[in-house]
């Protein structure tokens, strides 16, 4: 494949390096002269001083037969426009940008980015994992359509224990798919079962419904 | 009319106050509070400190419900981005930004984003009056 990497430091540089390990063709547009000429010295003269929202720019490099574009500077608005420039001028098929600001991953698909990967997000949701006792886990995100597959903890302190579903006010659009018990057996979550201290509760629901799913099974 | 500045370097400064005296409701944002030294002794509107592309500022400032949008930062790029979430998350009915690289002006124009030049409208009018049209 033919990528365009728009952003020289850290993650452009180890990400051309990966991907040139992989086999594909690979141009950096960096717009430090210094950060350049080190490219060019360790990996062989790929990289390409200028801007990489410049359309000139992108059209010297042959970005009209790209395959992807990915923009991983540090500034999340520069990352929009060469994605924007790349995919709109040049009809890159696939374009990829890194943000700071997790709030802009929504945004970036709606202005039309392919791929917004959030570090932030990325750090968060192996917080999230990593601490067991925290109440509700993301277990995966459903792309594109804002819905996550999350599991509840049922710790045995909490009021709702030994409640059966249909008195608790789980929100319409959320949806329990599972109840795995303590020793490992699941049950289905019909009206009539009763939540079990050490149940996890496997559930889908949209990102906005996650804190009302979480007091409706675990109380406030 | 209800008007959001982003900016508030001369022109956004320059822009507020005009549009303050002729009785316009005007906010300007800028992530620097020393910009709004530039703010006329006069100046009725609300400063307000915050990020042009941050949709959480945006609302502090009122964008849910603003007539207009203009975005003169220095960035074009900030520009560009702080327009689109003005004109396609929040719905602005007017939204205007400044973009200096022509080409780059060209495509987002293309794109149905209303913006200025000043490069090619100074050009111009440099070009003109050198050759002694105006």
């Amino acid at each position: 494949m033919y990528i365009v990497i728009v952003g020289g430091g850290r993650v452009g540089y180890y990400l051309t390096k990966a991907l040139l390990d992989e086999g594909h063709e690979v141009v950096v547009v960096e717009k430090n002269a210094a950060v350049c000429t080190a490219i060019n010295e360790e990996l062989g003269s790929i990289c390409v001083r200028g801007d990489g929202c410049e359309a000139t720019m992108l059209a010297e490099i042959g970005t009209g037969r790209a395959d992807m574009l990915m923009a991983v500077t540090g500034d999340d608005e520069d990352n929009l426009i060469a994605c924007q420039v790349a995919k709109y001028k040049f009809n890159v098929r696939r374009t990829i940008a890194r943000i700071r600001n997790p709030k802009n991953e929504a945004l970036f698909k709606k202005l039309g980015v392919d791929v917004a990967i959030s570090t932030t997000n990325i750090i968060l949701e192996h917080i999230e994992e990593e601490v067991p006792t925290h109440p509700l886990t993301h277990l995966m995100a459903i792309e594109g359509e804002r819905l996550a597959v999350v599991e509840v903890k049922i710790t045995p302190e909490l009021a709702t224990v030994g409640k059966p579903i249909k008195q608790l006010s789980v929100p319409p659009e959320a949806r329990l798919i599972l109840i795995i018990g303590a020793n490992d057996k699941y049950r289905m979550p019909t009206p009539n079962a009763a939540l079990k201290a050490g149940d996890r509760i496997i559930a889908l629901t949209p990102h906005e419904k996650e804190a009302e799913l979480r007091i409706a099974l675990r109380g406030a | 009319m209800k008007v959001i500045i982003v900016g508030c370097g001369r022109v956004g400064a320059h822009l507020a106050g005009l549009l303050d005296a002729e009785g316009h409701e005007v906010t300007i944002l800028d992530n620097d509070a020393y910009s709004f030294r530039r703010l006329s002794p006069t100046f009725g509107g609300t400063a307000q400190l915050g990020n042009g592309i941050d949709q959480e500022a945006l609302k502090r400032a009122g964008i849910e419900t603003a007539d207009a949008f203009v975005v003169v930062t220095q960035g074009d790029n900030r520009n560009i981005m702080a327009a689109q979430i003005a004109k396609y998350i929040f719905n602005v009915p007017r939204v205007v930004c400044r973009i200096y690289d022509p080409l780059r002006q060209e495509l987002y124009q293309a794109l149905g984003l209303e913006s200025i030049c000043p490069t090619v409208v100074f050009a111009d009018m440099l070009k003109e009056k050198l050759l002694g049209k105006v």
